[in-house]
């Protein structure tokens, strides 16, 4: 569906499912350069079991129109723009990679619109290699190798997908084709930047669970766990073998951790 | 720093797609000869009909043997995805299925494989899709051909039998142009020789029988996604870019973004006309392509040889592979196929159609029959079999002559296939 942020056209999936004020809702926020296509299949098993299913397109990626947003605040503040313009007033936060960032932080400044989180793929600070960072403010197509490569498993880069025919590296490396110039950089800088997050898990009292991917390149294990610690309400669901595209790697594991905190 | 190292072909020709069994610890891929699967509870059974969950329902749809195979031809052919179909017609079918309707249109190289002729130019009109034929040469013909109900562009990478190049990165430019994707039989190259994705083509397609195989002992296609073509900005195609009934109001772009085409691909085409794959067939397939990258050198030094060869026999009018600097594309081939343009060539035998039976009739080591791409060399004459009933002024309008020999060079010792060629051509002329 499409609505408007900020005047801007904004898209966001609801799993083919329909809406329903009565019932309760879950909202999926992206990673760099990526877009709501990431949660396919969670989105479509959330709205089957009838909640409201927001997989948010984030500013100019995906099918979203403007410019990309320059940092996690502006991001957390653009969803609370958007939750509110959808009327939705509690739901579950579902957060892949930079997703996860943007998570922390809205659990931080709107606890109470929260009745759960989950952080797929998260580390605290998130920073980003000079040769990826580079890469990307060139706009070079390294960038997405870098990204995409880093982001997958050993195992997962020669393929054996749950979801069956799918390479998943070259579907990842297509999403990222499909970015829009400056987009990457844009969110990968974001990342970076956001250094005060080691604080604000301190305050997060929501519920949360993390996903975390044993052969994570991209937000290691050791960084993830670390999170975990920091989190008043948390626990931890660890997938071997996996990297940091847990969605694409193993959708199944993930999808029954979501289901067991949504 | 330099770019994260990524797998070669080689060895993804090997591995990609499988991993050891998880339960027995088997190293070669397992053939799972089963039509079905078990489903843990009924809400995850839902899940799998309902693409939530990732998995297998029923062979026709997917199958862990298939998919094994359907990630390999992705890996090689930079793909998002590929589905393993009964034959390479049927690959070809599900293609144009899945995005060609009644009422609209397909413009095709002329110089394509008899039986997809057959399917474009008789069969899909009962279904009223009509397609127009041009010279792959000719890239202002496909360009004119396009019309407002166009909804493909077709080609082969190496055309039948002329060995044409097929110029994907204008033909695929031109298409999308038009809002139109392109879709190539790469049959004769395999991804060793030529991806076509990397060039601009949409999606393509293989008779796995032929080189991927090697064998020649199994019957299968294969079609890939590239993943590239934006069929919501397209807004030509409504099977992918709108909500479809079939499927509780799915829409395939907008949900799969890269992979629209191949998941409709499958969950409608395999579903629906059920041209699926025997999970036997896909591990047969798979022990060719373990040595693709080998097999194709040989083939292609091997090709170089016997061509060599024929070029300096009195008993042969012509000889037409592109990797001759005579033919028209060779420089086009240089760019596209630059490990070699297969091993699949005609030549033309002195004495017309006699000539020709006598000449394959003596043959020893090559085999007379209708197929390419084996381990084994092969050989037909046109004129004398597949268009027999044809005279020499229709032959003529095929672009086949009388005396044309199709070689379909194969694996043994290229002084034995020389050899063996030498005392066929004397043959032919007493």
């Amino acid at each position: 569906m499409y609505f408007e942020v900020n005047s801007l056209k904004t898209y966001c999936s609801n799993g083919s499912g329909k809406l329903d004020p009565t019932q309760k809702s879950v909202v999926f926020i992206h990673g760099a350069g990526f877009d709501h296509t990431t949660f396919v299949l969670a989105s479509r098993y959330f709205a089957r079991q009838n909640y409201n299913v927001y997989a948010i397109d984030l500013p100019a990626h995906g099918n979203s129109s403007g410019d990309p947003l320059e940092s996690i605040e502006m991001m957390s503040d653009w969803l609370y723009t958007a939750l509110n313009q959808l009327g939705v007033e509690n739901t579950a936060l579902v957060g892949h990679s930079m997703g996860s960032l943007i998570s922390l932080q809205f659990a931080s400044d709107h606890s109470k619109m929260l009745r759960s989180m989950a952080l797929v793929g998260t580390s605290i600070p998130m920073p980003v290699s000079d040769p990826l960072l580079n890469a990307a403010k060139e706009n070079s197509h390294d960038a997405f190798d870098m990204a995409n490569t880093w982001s997958h498993s050993k195992a997962a880069q020669l393929g054996g997908n749950e979801n069956p025919g799918i390479s998943m590296m070259m579907s990842g490396q297509r999403l990222y084709e499909r970015s829009k110039t400056n987009v990457l950089y844009a969110d990968l800088n974001a990342c970076n930047n956001f250094t005060n997050s080691k604080e604000l898990a301190r305050n997060v009292a929501t519920e949360t669970l993390i996903i975390v991917g044993d052969q994570d390149q991209m937000t290691t294990p050791v960084k993830a766990l670390e999170v975990a610690s920091i989190i008043s309400d948390c626990r931890t669901l660890r997938l071997n073998p996996c990297g940091h595209a847990m969605f694409a790697e193993q959708p199944n594991a993930v999808l029954d951790g979501l289901i067991s905190i949504v | 720093m330099a770019k994260p190292p990524n797998f070669k072909f080689d060895t993804l020709s090997l591995h990609a797609g499988q991993r050891p069994d998880p339960t027995t610890g088997a190293r070669a891929t397992p053939i799972y000869q089963s039509a079905s699967f078990v489903f843990p509870d009924t809400d995850y059974a839902v899940g799998l009909f309902n693409i939530e969950r990732a998995g297998h329902v029923y062979s026709r749809l997917s199958n862990p043997t298939n998919a094994v195979l359907e990630e390999r031809i992705a890996a090689l052919e930079n793909a998002v995805g590929g589905i393993a179909t009964a034959s390479g017609q049927a690959a070809m079918h599900l293609a144009i299925a899945t995005i060609v309707g009644s009422g609209e249109h397909i413009v095709s190289s002329r110089s394509i494989y008899g039986g997809t002729h057959n399917l474009l130019a008789y069969t899909l009109p009962r279904f009223g899709i009509e397609t127009t034929f041009v010279d792959p040469r000719d890239p202002n013909a496909f360009k004119n051909a396009l019309q407002e109900n166009t909804r493909l562009v077709f080609g082969e990478i190496l055309g039948n039998p002329g060995l044409e190049v097929l110029n994907v990165p204008v033909i695929s430019e031109i298409a999308h142009s038009a809002g139109i994707p392109l879709l190539v039989d790469a049959t004769f190259a395999t991804p060793y020789l030529c991806k076509p994705i990397d060039f601009g083509a949409d999606l393509v397609m293989h008779s796995a029988t032929k080189f991927l195989s090697g064998h020649g002992v199994v019957i299968g296609g294969l079609l890939v996604d590239g993943g590239t073509f934006d069929w919501e900005a397209s807004g030509k195609f409504t099977t992918l870019s709108e909500p479809y009934a079939g499927f509780h109001n799915l829409n395939f772009a907008e949900e799969f973004g890269p992979a629209a085409f191949i998941t409709r691909a499958r969950k409608e085409g395999l579903r629906d006309f059920g041209a699926c794959m025997s999970p036997t067939t896909a591990f047969q397939i798979l022990q060719g392509m373990e040595t693709l990258p080998l097999r194709m050198q040989k083939h292609v030094e091997n090709t170089k040889k016997v061509a060599e060869f024929l070029l300096e026999r009195e008993e042969v009018d012509w000889l037409n592979h592109p990797m001759l600097e005579s033919h028209p594309d060779h420089e086009l081939a240089k760019t596209l196929l630059p490990k070699g343009c297969g091993a699949v060539f005609s030549f033309g035998i002195k004495g017309g159609r006699e000539a020709g039976i006598k000449f394959i009739e003596s043959l020893d080591i090559f085999s007379h029959l209708a197929n390419i791409g084996d381990a084994k060399s092969l050989v037909i004459h046109p004129a004398s079999t597949t268009h027999h009933r044809m005279d020499a002024e229709a032959l003529k309008n095929a672009g086949i002559s009388e005396g044309l020999i199709r070689l379909s060079i194969g694996l043994e010792d290229s002084s034995d296939l020389i050899a063996d060629l030498k005392q066929a051509l004397r043959a032919s002329q007493k």
